[in-house]
């Protein structure tokens, strides 16, 4: 197995001295170094600096596709679930038919989930959108949680990790910005296949290859 | 984030095919794994896990008066806290009905099961007798909490060891042991296994979603008494609704798997205080 | 004035010798971040919860997000039984260990939030507030929290006229000639900002000058050991999940 050490970024540490260096993403110049500000993986390209975090907590940028558990209902919309720092809000306005505001739980009651779109950032949380081809109550299907910084990961270049598995396991594969991934399969034992597919890739997401890895794993009936 | 009712649903239908999120049967155990010796300021401590889910427990002793009921019995206080570290459900505050219940449930099981001689946890008869606490506390909440607070009760019991009694003041002698174990029947052996029921399925060692989508459950506390299995209590939780017949098969898997698990449990416990010894 | 009569460690150590340490990363799933640190017997254990909403709003800080600690003992982890729930001490205790780490975290993202740290103490031997702190600073790196630097805590000690570094049990029972003072004190591990100190007895200020020296020193021990197991932890696992 092709395994590469990443050099690792710990809060404080000084990851290189120098005036000539930039500091991006978590990261800060004091004097004439660069200091780590997350325990992440540091990248480098060229004299630009950052620190790609594994960890932390999910933070709504605009656009982002997600799955969120509807907890509440006000008068004008719903409060969303989003494993965020905040709630987030869907408004009324942003569900795709006219509703009256009597009618708002019979189409999203508390408990059930969406895949929805971040649409505006505010200073505490952000409004969603369920305008959009795709998007709307879940069903069907199942979820599974997985840590956001892996999203990337599970997705892989173009998509071409999750259509790797969608095509081994048949399954419908929804990956949500926020870690949360909808999967739906013909047969029950399919989507627990892709679950633990999905969590194989998470469980070495920091090795090199992995794509190889992965089809052979698939290839082997999803053993290790 | 809370569970959704598509979760809930998804749950209930892998049941009636038979299976679960995690590949299990129904009917099956997560992995066990049992150390003794946790705390050394503990007169016994365990450690136990099912699964990702984790309690740690201790028991501490010291000297009290008995009750009037029972001049020359010793005592015993079980308490169980969950702690805000274990889960993002728990708040710092006073003990929740959950804590509390789980709380009774383990001493339920351990009490009336003739696993201790209180008898023999007398040291002056209507004076003073041994005071027996037994404390756990939750690491980490992946589900049935209550059947790992009950095998780390036992196993702790198990690891104590009696503190040395301050001959001239007749207290105890904090932070020194005898070779004295406690007083345990071994052969009672309880163990305690909980029952959920979600849709029609009856499933056993529930993890969180499973626990958090259970209508019923029934939390049943098993022993070995004259070489016999019996049940010695029985403790049900939820809005109930179990059906005769279902509740008769429930008593007989529980038979069943008692001796399974007690055998497993039973070794387990035994290989962590060896090892302790070695140490 | 009459010479130091502690001249030689009850338990052996030298005077500048820390009790074996260890830590471990990501110990309780459940939590966003977690691990242990040890000063020899004495264990700590932290999770840490967070950024999440902080309820009731009145509590929320409009312009940052807070942090909130609660530390405690396990009933067992001391010789006489501790009673369950919040003692003053450990209520002093977690607003300290709260003042100690507030100043390294960014959190001007989040108003309004909190961060929970939850510690606790698995076996008591000295030194536990400092093991906590260590505990809870891994924790909050492991969680992913936004921090300028990590914190380190040690506990320095004055047996007689002797200064030793972390203060072991028998130590801080000791009653000889000037007794046991006990001084537990946390840095900003990369710089030289004393974040918490707190002492219980006697001392000069000059004597107390060179204790913080020497806690400077040691508690470069205890960040490497943190880093340490950071780094491993990532090479292993590939992060934080």
């Amino acid at each position: 197995m092709n395994e590469q050490i990443k050099p690792v970024a710990i809060p404080g540490e000084i990851i290189k001295t120098g005036k000539e260096y930039l500091p991006g993403e978590w990261t800060m110049r004091i004097g004439d170094n660069i200091i780590a500000t997350k325990y992440g993986i540091i990248d480098e390209s060229g004299k630009f600096l950052r620190v790609i975090p594994v960890s932390g907590i999910y933070t709504p940028r605009r656009s982002d596709l997600i799955v969120g558990r509807i907890t509440d209902i006000t008068f004008n919309g719903w409060v969303v679930d989003v494993d965020a720092p905040y709630s987030a809000f869907l408004p009324l306005a942003e569900y795709p038919k006219f509703i009256s505001s009597e009618e708002l739980a019979e189409y999203l009651d508390i408990g059930d989930l969406i895949l929805c779109q971040v649409n505006k950032n505010k200073r505490k949380g952000v409004d969603l959108t369920i305008k959009g081809r795709g998007l709307g109550k879940l069903d069907d299907g199942m979820i599974i949680k997985i840590n956001p910084n892996k999203v990337p990961r599970v997705i892989g270049k173009e998509g071409s990790m999750v259509s790797l598995i969608k095509n081994y396991t048949n399954c419908e594969i929804t990956v949500g910005q926020n870690g949360i991934i909808w999967i739906k399969g013909k047969e029950l034992k399919d989507e627990l296949s892709t679950k633990k597919a999905i969590e194989f890739v998470v469980e070495k997401s920091s090795v090199n290859g992995l794509t190889e890895i992965m089809k052979e794993y698939l290839e082997n009936g999803g053993k290790k | 984030m809370e569970i959704s009712n598509l979760t809930k649903n998804r749950i209930k239908e892998y049941l009636n095919k038979g299976t679960r999120f995690d590949g299990r049967e129904l009917t099956e155990f997560r992995d066990i794994s049992i150390e003794t010796g946790i705390s050394n300021k503990a007169e016994g401590s365990a450690r136990v896990k099912i699964g990702k889910t984790e309690v740690l427990a201790g028991v501490k002793m010291s000297i009290s008066e008995p009750y009037a009921d029972g001049p020359e019995d010793g005592t015993m206080m079980v308490t169980v806290e969950l702690l805000p570290l274990s889960s993002p459900n728990y708040e710092l505050g006073p003990p929740k009905f959950k804590a509390i219940e789980l709380g009774r449930i383990t001493d339920r099981g351990i009490r009336h099961s003739g696993f201790i001689d209180f008898k023999k946890l007398c040291i002056e008869e209507g004076k003073k007798v041994w005071t027996i606490f037994i404390d756990i506390y939750s690491i980490n909440d992946n589900g049935n909490l209550v059947d790992a607070s009950a095998i780390a009760a036992v196993a702790a019991l198990r690891d104590a060891k009696i503190p040395v009694i301050n001959e001239e003041t007749g207290r105890v002698k904090f932070g020194e042991w005898t070779e004295e174990r406690l007083p345990l029947v071994m052969e009672k052996n309880p163990i305690n296994i909980t029952f959920s029921k979600i849709g029609n399925s009856i499933i056993i060692d529930p993890i969180s979603e499973e626990e958090d989508s259970a209508e019923s459950r029934v939390s049943i506390g098993l022993i070995t008494y004259d070489k016999k299995v019996m049940i010695s209590s029985i403790q049900n939780g939820e809005p109930t609704e179990f059906g005769i017949d279902e509740l008769g098969k429930i008593f007989d898997k529980a038979e069943e798997m008692y001796l399974k698990l007690g055998k497993d449990v039973n070794n387990k416990i035994e290989e962590a205080i060896k090892r302790n010894n070695k140490k | 004035m009459a010479d130091n009569i502690y001249t030689k460690r009850l338990d052996g150590r030298k005077m500048d010798e820390l009790r074996k340490m260890s830590a471990e990363v990501g110990v309780i799933p459940n939590a966003d971040g977690s691990a242990t640190f040890s000063f020899g017997s004495t264990v700590a254990i932290a999770a840490v919860y967070g950024p999440k909403p902080l309820h009731p709003q009145h509590l929320q800080n409009p312009k940052k997000g807070i942090i909130r600690c609660n530390y405690d003992l396990l009933s067992f982890s001391v010789t006489e039984r501790k009673r369950p729930g919040p003692s003053r001490r450990s209520q002093e205790i977690s607003r300290i260990i709260e003042w100690a780490l507030e100043p390294v975290l960014g959190l001007d993202e989040f108003p309004g939030t909190v961060i929970d740290v939850h510690l606790m103490i698995i076996q008591a031997d000295a030194s536990t507030r400092c093991a906590a702190i260590n505990a809870a600073a891994i924790a909050l790196a492991h969680a992913g929290v936004p921090m300028k630097d990590l914190v380190s805590s040690v506990s320095i000690g004055k047996l007689d006229k002797q200064l030793v570094v972390d203060v072991s049990k028998e130590e801080e029972d000791y009653h000889e000639g000037e007794g046991a003072t006990d001084i537990a004190m946390t840095f900003m591990s990369n710089s030289d900002k004393v974040l918490a100190l707190q002492l219980d007895g006697k001392i000069t200020p000059e004597g107390l000058k060179e204790a913080v020296k020497l806690g400077r020193k040691a508690t470069k021990e205890v960040h490497n050991l943190q880093v340490k197991v950071l780094k491993e932890y990532l090479e292993k696992t590939g992060g934080g999940d």
